[in-house]
């Protein structure tokens, strides 16, 4: 399993290449399959009789979800789009830098193309900003600031810090560090991401859709048009 | 190189400076110059220095040098002294009084042992002693031996004298490949062992001769040692990165990559990033002063850098594996520990289902 990497003269880059991401990884796993296996089995049995087809009321909430309600569309208009522009940046940079698919393919056994690093770097500064400024947004809108969790800054953080140090990294913003070091501390941030993420609001990656569909399919069954 | 005459002959040669040699061996006020131009822009210095280079070098008496080989392999020998034409980085390093150097001299047990005692006894303070190769110690100290004596010995023995210590290669400066996991002979590098003197750390495997020479210069210049890194090494040489001067780099920028070694992508020259090249976690000169008198280095010929110069590069994983691709673990491991989740579930779903049932039961 150690495939080459010894404890004996690790360096912070060793670590966090090696250990460090083995414990993530585990701890991603047995959370993420103990989160969604517990919501599975937790399954209230509803004895009333059906007043809508639930899997159509669960898909057209998968759909309708997925823009803003046309009623809040004025208010929630910036938040909203703003949310999909750094996600799918987030995945572009995730999926299409060359050395973050090298790390899926060390992992799933295959590549695909990427992208040359200018588009990387112009996204990943994208990405970086719409999260400031949503972070601004939510520390100064007093409605927002007053349903804000812990969890909420905490996730925020967690999204936040990959961004940050990958840049610092590629950008050789160092602050006097080395160049291996600002490396590595992109890699523990990706650690401490996979960590927080099954016990947090990060979760939503693999809950969005699920739960879109289970509320719309509760909905539908109780005959509510939401 | 190697001398073993009398000692007056010695003497004679000791006092005989730099500039002596050089000119006793054919070499042009032109060329030295240019050595020296080349030297001081190495070693960052302006313009304005050269010529207090070339005056220090020319002038510096041959200074007393001890080579000491240990846990090794040559290499580092080899390098420095098998290039195809006598540059004048090879006649700076003949020019100093080399005294001992057991690979090269034709002498051999008494009356090298007898030769490198009597240059630490005249030299005692003011020898420079250069290692190469690693050291064993503890239970396996008697692995490596010269003449009945273990290197261990020998190294406490030599440094004691030292004015300054250079270890030549990865082996001598953090204990290179004898130190590979599992460190069958226990090996270390002299730093790990001599604590009390100046250690100027040359790694590579092996290290570009003209870094070696570089050092040595450097030392005849100021008689210091350089600024040096965190590991030890001299700044001028170890402090960037190859891939920040690598001449693949644009490749890397625009995504340009080879995904084999034999594919369109390594015949056009790209970057081998994806083939796991170290140029970006290693410090080295290998790509601006690059080998053979410039005419090329590694990632050059087509092969990534493997970061021989770096502390404990052998156990850094695989030379192929890209510097991105982590070691995240097996798939025995994830399904352990996606059945420990599973098994979590179960016991949550199965308290949240007892709860339920209770309450459903209290209700009706």
């Amino acid at each position: 399993m150690n495939e080459g990497l010894y404890l004996q003269g690790m360096s912070l880059l060793d670590f966090a290449r090696g250990p460090a991401l083995r414990w993530a990884v585990a701890i991603f796993v047995i959370g993420v399959v103990w989160r969604l296996g517990a919501l599975l089995l937790y399954k209230r049995q509803d004895l009333s009789r059906p007043r809508g087809a639930t899997f159509a009321g669960g898909a057209k909430t998968l759909l309708t979800r997925s823009a803003p309600p046309h009623e809040l569309e004025k208010d929630i208009k910036f938040q909203h789009y703003s949310g999909y522009a750094w996600h799918i940046s987030m995945f572009i940079v995730l999926l299409f830098g060359t050395p973050h698919m090298l790390f899926f393919k060390g992992i799933l056994g295959f590549g695909w193309p990427t992208l040359p690093t200018v588009y990387i770097t112009v996204l990943s500064v994208l990405t970086t900003a719409i999260l400031l400024v949503l972070l601004a947004r939510r520390v100064m809108n007093p409605v927002l600031r007053k349903i804000s969790t812990t969890d909420d800054y905490i996730s925020w953080f967690m999204a936040f810090l990959p961004f940050l140090t990958g840049l610092m990294a590629y950008m050789h913003v160092t602050f006097g560090m080395r160049y291996e070091t600002v490396l590595a501390l992109h890699i523990l941030s990706i650690c401490l991401l996979l960590v927080w993420f099954p016990f947090g609001k990060l979760m939503h990656a693999v809950m969005i859709w699920p739960s879109r569909y289970k509320v719309g399919a509760a909905f539908a069954r109780r005959g509510v048009r939401a | 190189m190697e001398w073993q005459g009398s000692a007056e002959e010695h003497s004679m040669a000791a006092n005989n400076t730099v500039g002596d040699v050089l000119r006793a061996n054919g070499v042009s006020r032109r060329g030295f110059m240019k050595f020296c131009a080349a030297t001081a822009s190495m070693m960052a210095l302006p313009p304005g220095m050269v010529s207090t280079v070339a005056a220090a070098i020319e002038n510096a008496r041959r200074p007393s040098v001890l080579w000491l080989p240990f846990q090794e392999c040559t290499g580092c020998t080899e390098s420095l002294t098998r290039s195809h034409t006598p540059t004048v980085e090879g006649l700076i390093f003949d020019a100093v009084s080399l005294d001992y150097h057991h690979t090269l001299q034709a002498a051999a047990g008494q009356r090298a042992e007898d030769a490198l005692h009597k240059a630490m006894e005249e030299n005692y303070g003011n020898y420079l002693l250069l290692v190469d190769g690693s050291i064993p110690t503890g239970d396996y100290e008697a692995y490596s031996c010269t003449n009945g004596h273990t290197h261990l010995s020998m190294l406490k023995e030599a440094a004691a004298g030292a004015a300054a210590i250079v270890t030549i290669g990865t082996c001598a400066a953090y204990g290179g490949i004898p130190k590979a996991n599992p460190n069958p002979t226990e090996a270390v590098g002299v730093q790990d062992i001599i604590k009390d003197k100046p250690i100027i750390n040359v790694p590579g495997c092996p290290p570009i001769p003209t870094v070696i020479t570089g050092v040595l210069a450097h030392y005849l210049t100021f008689g210091t040692i350089p600024e040096l890194d965190k590991f030890g090494r001299p700044m001028a040489f170890y402090g960037q990165n190859i891939h920040d001067r690598c001449y693949r780099r644009p490749f890397y920028d625009r995504g340009q990559f080879a995904n084999s070694f034999d594919d369109e992508g390594a015949k056009k020259g790209y970057c081998l990033f994806k083939l796991g090249c170290k140029g970006p976690v290693t410090y080295n000169a290998c790509a601006t002063l690059k080998w053979n008198e410039g005419v090329s280095w590694p990632v050059q010929s087509g092969h990534g850098c493997l970061g021989c110069s770096e502390p404990d590069f052998w156990d850094k994983g695989s030379f192929y594996r890209p510097v991105s691709a982590a070691y995240w673990g097996d798939v025995k491991t994830i399904g352990i520990t996606a059945a420990a989740g599973a098994a979590a579930a179960l016991a949550a779903g199965a308290l949240a289902r007892g709860k339920q049932k209770k309450a459903q039961e209290e209700q009706a």
